[in-house]
């Protein structure tokens, strides 16, 4: 697909959904459709869509360890091994996990090829993807757990001192938050790097720059929410608590911003167990990461191996040891 | 299903993160704030709507011009005028800061820095008592 309709076909489709939510609350009144139902329904497919992923990962057999590796593995004594870059022990992989899920090192590792006069070949680090990547999800973290403000009565002390950090500076009222500031500059950092690579953007589908935009839709949302419609705090913590409990209430006169920054959200969780988002599962589950370097120093069974019918001389000597003796073959036992 | 050890613990960590708000709002049920006056004024300097939603915003808008232009005159949108100030306009009827601004503030982890240089209003037992005849 055309790098432009696949920009056009995600960004109207993102527009659609925001829509859809605006007027659904603003001029038809579902209230409780966008409120309540929607959200409910969301939740549900996003467990049940993730655990059904993981278990459905779980159950493809690895017939051999296949960990890529960048370092030196473990062989002679003299020889130091890199137990992070090609782990030996199962403390390796956690290291080597651990770094990869917190500080995303595959992506610090990134390079680009590029065509210089002569025609000669350049590679060079390239550490955009890496910088903009983790702007991004621990922008997305903070903000989430901010979020348990709403969630959460009476709000847990650790909220409070994050929300407290991250309005920090105290730029406007309501406060400004960083975390904000940093998650929309990064999503749209991520957007422009994918139309602005060429390379980039002729693998870009549809699905890359839908779930940009969604997300990017659910960070305008939510600050226009806040600092310019200035929905009723109240109401949404009430909602929010009454769906948490079990009881919902859907609470009538809140802003349909709001329903708008609900819904897209209902759409993120609902889709991620089906999309590229489930690499936040996945990560855990990668062979190439998971498994240790040790090809060589331990026995790796293939897990869908039959038991082998195996014969062996003991027993075809005790089967024709009779007839070898009457032709004078030599035969181990008398 | 390989290393179900494994996938079975990580699966359980993940349901106990997201099902976590269900599980603390369950052991601590809670009712929405109830916010007391603490005045028979029927009307504060703009409509309840407006007040609702941009309290901080005219707070904020009063602190610049006393503090910066000198300017202590406010016009409402009736073309009523007040005196800027918090301790001595809006703290006249709302008298009872934990029972009107905290209540909501706490509930909301709201922490707005008026206090840090404002002086709270004194709270007297009488106003409970008015509220009962």
């Amino acid at each position: 697909m055309n790098a432009f309709v696949s920009l056009v076909s995600a960004l109207i489709a993102v527009v659609a959904l925001a829509a859809i939510s605006w007027f659904g609350v603003g001029a038809i009144g579902l209230d409780s459709v966008f409120g309540v139902i929607i959200p409910y329904i969301a939740l549900a497919i996003f467990i049940v869509g993730v655990v059904y992923r993981i278990v459905g990962w779980a159950r493809v057999p690895v017939p051999f360890r296949i960990p890529t590796t960048c370092g030196q593995a473990k062989s002679l004594p003299w020889i130091k091994a890199d137990n992070l870059e090609s782990p030996y022990n199962t403390w390796g992989v956690i290291g080597r996990m651990f770094l990869e899920v917190f500080l995303f090192r595959s992506l610090f590792r990134n390079t680009k090829a590029e065509l210089r006069e002569g025609p000669k070949i350049t590679y060079a680090s390239a550490k955009w993807l890496w910088l903009f990547g983790i702007m991004f999800h621990y922008s997305f973290l903070i903000i989430i757990l901010r979020h348990l403000r709403f969630f959460m009565e009476p709000i847990p002390s650790f909220v409070e001192a994050i929300t407290s950090v991250d309005g920090f500076f105290q730029i406007m009222v309501p406060t400004l938050f960083i975390s904000d500031i940093i998650f929309l500059g990064a999503v749209t950092l991520l957007f422009l790097r994918r139309v602005t690579l060429p390379q980039v953007r002729y693998i870009s589908l549809p699905a890359d720059y839908f779930a940009l935009f969604l997300i990017l839709g659910i960070g305008v949302s939510g600050v226009l929410m806040r600092n310019y419609f200035k929905v009723d705090l109240l109401g949404v913590k009430n909602l929010a608590i009454s769906l948490f409990t079990f009881h919902p209430v859907p609470t009538a006169g809140i802003h349909p911003i709001f329903y708008v920054h609900l819904f897209l959200v209902s759409v993120l969780i609902a889709y991620f167990p089906f999309s590229k988002l489930m690499h936040a599962g996945g990560v855990f589950l990668s062979p190439t990461r998971n498994l240790a370097n040790v090809n060589r120093s331990e026995r790796y069974v293939n897990p869908w191996n039959y038991p082998v019918k195996v014969h062996t001389y003991e027993e075809y000597e005790n089967e024709f040891r009779g007839k070898m003796k009457e032709v004078g073959i030599p035969v181990d036992k008398e | 299903m390989y290393n179900a050890g494994k996938i079975i613990i990580g699966i359980v960590i993940f349901l106990a993160l997201i099902t976590a708000p269900f599980w603390y709002n369950l052991a601590k049920p809670s009712a929405p704030p109830k916010l007391e006056l603490g005045t028979q004024e029927k009307q504060c300097v703009e409509s309840k709507a407006f007040m609702q939603a941009n309290h901080m915003v005219l707070l904020d808008q009063w602190r610049d011009e006393v503090v910066r232009d000198g300017k202590r005159i406010y016009v409402n949108s009736a073309g009523k005028q007040f005196n800027m100030s918090l301790q001595n306009t809006c703290t006249k009827c709302h008298s009872t800061k934990t029972k009107f601004c905290d209540r909501c503030h706490t509930y909301l982890n709201v922490a707005p820095n008026c206090w840090d240089c404002h002086i709270a209003p004194k709270e007297q037992e009488k106003l409970a008592g008015r509220s009962d005849k």
